[in-house]
């Protein structure tokens, strides 16, 4: 299936994919960080338990240096 | 430029002179952007040198990829040392803002205390006042403690302390400029009507700006470039700090009238040598 993260398109295999399970693939275990899929939080205690479909849009967010 | 206000009858105590912010107390009236260090070693030397105790933070698409050791702010910054205060840099429009503060809500695990400001201009960066008050409106309804950042106009700093925000930040000059206070009579006003903190966002470009700003009875000041942006960045984070505690001291203590002249020297006129 295909999801757009971050504005760039990713490719991933199989179905059934948690927002959990997503974070591990990308190397983002451990790190603050907020997503948002199509629009929408995900509130981190339902990371385990949201599934990803092909064509969904996500937003993963960290904080930064800024003024 | 010399202006500094006269205050009499200053009923604020100085022994706790905390700055109270949506109902918490501050003994740092220094606020201090996080962006455009060398390094995340810097940034923590430069904010250490401050003695801040609120940091502002930007919210960004975090890097997907080759990024697993990379090292991140929130590590030389921990949120149980600091008080974060995400804002909404780069935002153009009421919803973009309030949609980057309710994720930086969720990243920062129901934090409420925001800097909202939406920008009108790409080249200037002045505020856009009236996707401003639409997001503060909303933010507000959302239960969010409401930083706001604006322009010095003292009915639209009015209007963001009525719709509940917890602070109004207006600018001394344009972010970034280096400009210092361009209008301090409208400062004044502003102060002078506000029931909430003032705090000078902006335009800050040395210690004897940020001295003005608290002489004229600002709360609290918020800056980052004129630290990050300086030549040696930790040793002016410490000109900084003791600018804003010199200009608060002096506003508390209440200055000397201002005259011409004055007929009334220092030095006793009677015992002279003849």
């Amino acid at each position: 299936m295909k999801i757009l993260i971050n504005g760039n398109i990713k490719q991933f295999n199989g179905e059934n994919m948690t927002i959990s399970a997503l974070v591990v693939t990308l190397n983002l275990v451990g790190k603050r960080l907020a997503i948002e899929k199509n629009g929408e939080i995900v509130p981190r205690n339902q990371f385990d338990a949201v599934l990803l479909s092909d064509g969904d849009k996500l937003e993963i967010v960290g904080a930064v240096g800024g003024g | 430029m010399a202006v500094v206000k006269s205050v009499e009858g200053n009923e604020e105590n100085h022994m706790n002179d905390d700055l109270i912010i949506a109902g918490k107390a501050y003994q740092s009236r220094l606020l201090v952007g996080t962006g455009k260090y060398k390094d995340f070693t810097e940034t923590r030397a430069a904010i250490d040198a401050s003695g801040a105790q609120i940091v502002t933070v930007a919210i960004r698409r975090t890097n997907i990829g080759q990024t697993a050791g990379e090292p991140s702010l929130l590590e030389y910054l921990p949120p149980e040392e600091f008080t974060y205060l995400p804002n909404t840099a780069g935002c153009y429009s009421a919803d973009d803002a309030v949609r980057t503060l309710r994720l930086a809500r969720e990243l920062l695990d129901g934090h409420k205390l925001v800097k909202l400001e939406v920008l009108g201009d790409p080249k200037t960066l002045f505020p856009n006042v009236i996707e401003t008050i639409a997001a503060a409106k909303t933010l507000v309804k959302d239960g969010f403690d409401v930083m706001v950042y604006t322009s010095d106009d003292p009915i639209i700093a009015k209007q963001l302390e009525e719709i509940g925000c917890c602070a109004v930040m207006p600018l001394a000059s344009l972010i970034g400029s280096g400009m210092g206070i361009l209008n301090p009579w409208n400062l004044q006003i502003i102060i002078e009507n506000a029931k909430i903190p003032v705090l000078v966002d902006a335009g800050i470009g040395s210690a004897a700006d940020a001295a003005v700003a608290m002489e004229l009875g600002c709360h609290g000041v918020l800056m980052n470039t004129a630290i990050a942006g300086a030549r040696d960045p930790v040793m002016m984070a410490g000109a900084m700090k003791k600018a804003i505690e010199a200009g608060r001291e002096s506003y508390l203590a209440g200055r000397m009238a201002k005259k011409l002249y004055s007929a009334a020297p220092s030095s006793p006129t009677t015992g002279m040598i003849s």
